[in-house]
């Protein structure tokens, strides 16, 4: 596609926008009465939400069971963010959207979804079994927008053949000694015909900062999502320590071409092959390989703060109710069902069920729920000796230290900030302090404006 | 005789009037023809456009009422850093991209006007690439080019050259993007062949008999002549490349790919996406947009008026 097709894209965005010119900033008159038990009817289209796998499915069978005569209709795909304001614009939204938790906050801020105080007290969705993380991120000017599912976090996972060979341990790389980190990075590294050929530690720059920042005690943003922090000498430090990984290894240009030729998903990833020592990654990905490939010599750890306390940056989906719901009741409905404890404990059951049949380790779901997380641990396996159970026991206690961004009505702006300047930073362009100076203004001046414009209403 | 010339008289305004209803007539059913089209094009080209001028005077972010600032978003343009980057690595692209396109175009087209009865063969070969969906360019961009184990640093492993990191190394970032849009030069070559194979032959021979060579005859008969075809070739890819998008935003803006290389990759077409679309600046990447209408204006406007020296039309027409 080259620009015409784009600029159809654009041109329709337009046509939706023009043929729905003042729907903006009237006042939400919705006369929802939210009830549980109530009958409900009509229909619930959701988009962004696919049912693609048992945890879902089972969720969307209890819903549809409590929805009664309500019939949902999914528009599956990951959430069209154009497509789903467009919707908006023109009148004719979904009932309910799926979207990722760091959205809310530009939806909410622009209108796009509603408040849902009285679709919690009607339905009667105790939040209160929420983690504070996942509600905090979709808690907006003091207002909750979405109901929070699914946490993910981050573990240390290292090759333990590389680690032994190297004559370090897990603990080296767990991030609670940044000089244990260089050192082992040195050793686990291997270089062939002046080529990387195994990279000792990834710091998944650019998108890890916040975790790097977080565990030298410092936020990338404020509390109340007002103020940016990247010039903070605790971030720079971070940024410092991290680049310092890639510049001993010959530049992050290497590291990363090196990364991207791994099999990821496949048998022939890069803790199979022998190509990483460790790095910090998403839990989500022991499933991955537990199933690829289960003989891979792995060692898990949470990620640490400097302080040796685990540490993870949780991030997540929500449900939200957009502006001018055509069924908003029933949405909300299906909010509460999909993340209510029992049905994350008939989701986990069914993937038991299966993981026993095809002959495959039931690995943890982190839902969001505290309830249902800590019914879901006592599930899977996390006090055996295997590799794989110190994997789920270290996930766990990773969703039990948890922090994220705050919602603010410039998320993704501010995130291409400090990326862009960390991306300067990779390229050699600029040095940490610089860079994140020039973040700190882009980033504030994004922030000031859109709250300027939230203030205003 | 006067009843005789007064039918006469009566004859020549029946008949522009005939005439004259006739070409109404035909006016009619050409409109009623053409009218599907008249309407696509206010529907879908004059009204969007006209909007979007409209909305470059605002502040825009689709769910709430533009609300009118003036000329603020076109003042904004001209300070933003971005805009800059964005548009030297756009004419860099371009800069490289073009020339490259051609060079490869006419020299696939030159080797197919030898294949003989092969060429239909090849012709068909060159083009299936076109076939493929931009997106999956991008996709191969990132494998193909891949620095540790990409199939084009195997190749020059072959000849003792130890490739760059094409996907990671900034500097090297535009130049693979530029080899991956030639995957894509089939519709060049298709257009090419059909011009070269209008080359009169009888030229190409009194150019042999003066002893000229191959290199003078394709320089001296063969390009100016199909130069009309080379010049329909510079301006259409030249807009192509001024709007680059869908490949070098897959392959490092996608899905899945972290920002890095931005520097390198964020093209005009892609600055522009972001602005609508992620930061919902719809007011602000209209004004791009209007921006970006009147560079490829002007560099349409130079690339015709270049076209009046170096553009050679059979027939003295130009």
């Amino acid at each position: 596609m080259r620009l015409s097709a784009l600029t159809g894209t654009f041109v329709a965005a337009c046509l939706l926008a023009g043929c729905a010119q003042g729907t903006g900033d009237s006042e939400e008159t919705s006369d929802a009465s939210f009830d549980s038990s109530a009958d409900l009817s009509g229909e619930v289209q959701v988009m962004g939400f696919g049912a693609g796998d048992e945890i879902a499915t089972e969720r969307l069978e209890l819903a549809e069971e409590e929805l009664g005569e309500a019939k949902v209709d999914l528009v599956e795909g990951d959430l069209d963010i154009q497509q789903f304001l467009s919707s908006v614009a023109s009148g004719e939204p979904p009932a309910l959207v799926y979207a990722e938790r760091s959205q809310i906050g530009t939806f909410a801020s622009r209108g796009a979804v509603v408040p849902l105080t009285d679709c919690i007290e009607g339905e009667g969705i105790d939040t209160s079994v929420f983690r504070e993380s996942a509600l905090g991120e979709v808690t907006f000017d003091d207002e909750v927008y979405g109901i929070p599912e699914f946490n993910v976090v981050q573990l240390t996972q290292a090759n333990a053949d590389l680690l032994e060979q190297s004559g370090h341990t897990v603990e080296d790389v767990n991030g609670s000694d940044w000089a244990a980190v260089l050192e082992a990075n040195k050793d686990l590294m291997q270089m062939q015909g002046g080529d990387l050929a195994t990279i000792g530690y990834d710091s998944k720059l650019p998108e890890f900062l916040p975790l790097w920042a977080k565990a030298n005690g410092a936020d990338l943003i404020s509390e109340d999502g007002r103020t940016a922090q990247l010039d903070d000498p605790a971030v720079v430090e971070a940024l410092e320590f991290a680049v310092s990984v890639y510049d001993a290894q010959g530049g992050f240009g290497e590291v990363k071409a090196l990364r991207d030729s791994a099999d990821f998903f496949g048998d022939g990833n890069q803790f199979a092959s022998g190509s990483l020592g460790a790095m910090p990654m998403e839990q989500w990905y022991v499933s991955v390989l537990n199933d690829v490939s289960p003989d891979a010599p792995m060692a898990f750890d949470t990620v640490r703060d400097l302080q040796g306390e685990p540490l993870a940056w949780a991030s997540g989906s929500a449900w939200a109710i957009p502006k001018g719901s055509p069924n908003p009741e029933a949405a909300c409905r299906m909010a509460r069902v999909m993340t209510e404890t029992d049905s994350w404990m008939a989701a986990a059951e069914e993937r038991v069920r299966l993981r026993e049949e095809s002959g495959g380790l039931f690995t943890g779901i982190l839902t969001a729920n505290e309830e249902a997380d800590e019914a879901i641990r006592e599930m899977a396996p996390t006090d055996g000796d295997s590799v794989w159970s110190q994997a789920v026991a270290a996930m766990y206690e990773a969703n039990d230290h948890t922090f994220a961004m705050p919602a603010n009505p410039a998320g993704d702006e501010f995130e291409q900030a400090w990326q862009d300047e960390v991306n300067k930073v990779l390229n050699g362009q600029k040095e940490p302090a610089d860079a994140l100076a020039d973040a700190q203004e882009a980033a504030q001046d994004a922030l000031d404006e859109a709250w300027a414009s939230w203030d205003e209403k | 005789m006067s009843t005789a010339t007064a039918p006469g008289r009566r004859t020549r305004p029946a008949t522009r009037r005939r005439r004259g209803e006739g070409g109404r007539h035909q006016g009619r059913v050409a409109l009623l023809f053409i009218s599907p089209w008249l309407i696509g094009f206010v529907v879908f080209m004059a009204y969007p456009v006209l909007y979007t001028v409209y909305l470059s005077l605002t502040d825009y972010d689709v769910i709430n009422d533009p609300s009118f600032v003036g000329l603020d978003n076109y003042r904004e343009l001209m300070g933003d850093e971005k805009i800059r980057l964005a548009l030297r690595n756009t004419f860099v692209y371009t800069l490289m991209s073009v020339p490259a396109q051609l060079a490869v175009s006419l020299g696939l087209a030159l080797l197919l006007q030898r294949a003989g009865r092969a060429a239909g063969f090849f012709r068909t070969a060159f083009f299936l690439p076109k076939m493929t969906p931009p997106v999956a360019v991008g996709v191969l961009l990132l494998m193909l080019l891949n620095g540790q184990n990409g199939l084009l640093n195997e190749f020059l492993g072959w000849f003792g050259i130890n490739g760059p990191n094409w996907t990671t190394d900034p500097a090297w970032v535009k130049p693979g993007l530029v080899i991956m849009s030639l995957w894509t030069v089939g519709a060049s070559v298709i257009i090419l062949l059909a011009a070269l194979q209008e080359v009169p032959e009888e030229l190409l021979d009194a150019a042999r008999v003066d002893g000229a060579g191959w290199w003078r005859r394709l320089w001296h008969v063969t390009v100016p002549i199909i130069s009309p075809a080379i010049y329909f070739i510079v301006v259409v890819d030249t807009i192509a490349s001024l709007q680059s998008f869908t490949e070098a935003y897959t392959a490092f803006f996608g899905a899945g790919n972290t920002t890095y290389s931005n520097d390198a990759a964020l093209f005009y077409a892609i600055y522009l996406f972001q602005q609508a679309f992620e930061f919902l600046h719809m007011g602000y990447a209209s004004a791009m947009a209007m921006l970006l209408f009147v560079i490829v204006m002007v560099v349409t406007a130079v690339q015709v008026m270049l076209s009046r020296r170096y553009v050679h039309y059979t027939g003295g027409a130009r």
